[in-house]
């Protein structure tokens, strides 16, 4: 089995949601650590799920990126191991400086809670493992802080060679810049998105034109540290 | 002596600002004021420092501001300046 570190902070409400869809997938362990209790060593995989960490103050994920839990992530990236970061979790990411760009307020000014379809391009690393280019997925985003912004030239220089998740065309729900959902590192060892895959693993919560397709996400990860990637 | 320090923090240029966008459009040339020409909201943070000068005080809270990303560089533009010498704030 391999073991899935979930990091909990204060404030984070979807550690056991992502639990249980990674308990769903054959080889994963998944356990829910509190961000103090976090120690490196052991772990095959880590996810920062979603929430909203000391209450999204100052701006969300701010607070939760300064941690000592997030330079012990650093380190595991630094050593190989992969990490997603989920809502909060991307934010915390882009925050921690692991991932490049920013998160604003959406452009509605509204929390926005819906199904969206996405687009994933030049797909790399653990957490992509088994999509193709130019695939299009379903799942559901629930975000106020979700407008992604990042200057012309980091996108050029970083964006444009690494892997993507784009809200499909039509489906850009928060004015985000590129219609940027979700970015990596250029070797795909971190992923960050806004859409939240634990919410798009079971049939029976999906609703009626969407598929459940956040699970290839975590089977990817399964497959992943089987096979190597 | 205790010294109080703003910090304003708003979205650089190239960042759309809907909240400041809505605020221009809608409260202030809906009334016919064409002489305001833009809105821009922010952030405001006042730190009460302990420090032995002015300079001193903004210094402090600039460097807080960097090393912690009080505010994140990537996107937002920062102003740290002094705002009253005395405790009162």
């Amino acid at each position: 089995m391999h073991r899935v570190a979930i990091i909990k902070f204060p404030g984070t409400n979807c550690d056991h949601d992502v639990a249980w869809a990674l308990k769903a997938v054959d080889g994963l362990e998944p356990h829910v650590v509190w961000y103090e209790d976090f120690e490196l060593g052991g772990w095959d995989a880590i996810v920062v799920p979603g929430g909203f960490s000391y209450g999204d103050y100052l701006r969300a994920g701010a607070i939760a990126a300064r941690t000592k839990v997030m330079e012990k992530v650093a380190e595991a990236v630094e050593g190989g191991l992969p990490v997603l970061g989920i809502c909060n979790g991307f934010q915390i990411l882009v925050e921690s400086g692991l991932l490049p760009g920013a998160l604003l307020g959406n452009e509605s000014g509204s929390f926005i809670c819906r199904w969206v379809r996405l687009r994933v391009e030049r797909p790399k690393g653990p957490w992509l493992l088994l999509l193709e280019d130019g695939q299009e997925l379903s799942m559901p985003i629930a975000h106020a802080e979700g407008r992604y912004f990042i200057d012309e030239e980091t996108y050029a220089s970083e964006l444009s060679h690494a892997p993507l998740i784009r809200y499909a065309e039509g489906w850009n729900p928060n004015g985000s810049l590129y219609d940027i959902a979700g970015v990596a590192s250029r070797d795909g060892l971190v992923l960050g998105l806004m859409p939240h895959p634990e919410r798009a693993s079971e049939r029976i919560i999906t609703p009626r034109g969407h598929s459940p397709d956040g699970r290839l996400i975590f089977q990817s990860l399964a497959v992943a540290l089987r096979r190597g990637w | 002596m205790t010294y109080a320090v703003e910090v304003v923090i708003t979205n650089k240029k190239q960042a759309k600002d809907p909240e400041g966008e809505t605020i221009h459009r809608y409260l202030i040339l809906k009334q016919g004021i064409d002489s305001i020409e833009s809105v821009r909201s922010g952030k405001y943070l006042l730190f009460k420092v302990k420090a032995r000068s002015p300079e001193e005080a903004v210094e402090v809270v600039r460097a807080v501001c960097e090393k912690y990303r009080i505010y994140n560089p990537t996107v937002h533009d920062i102003e740290v300046r002094l705002r009253a010498q005395s405790s009162d704030y």
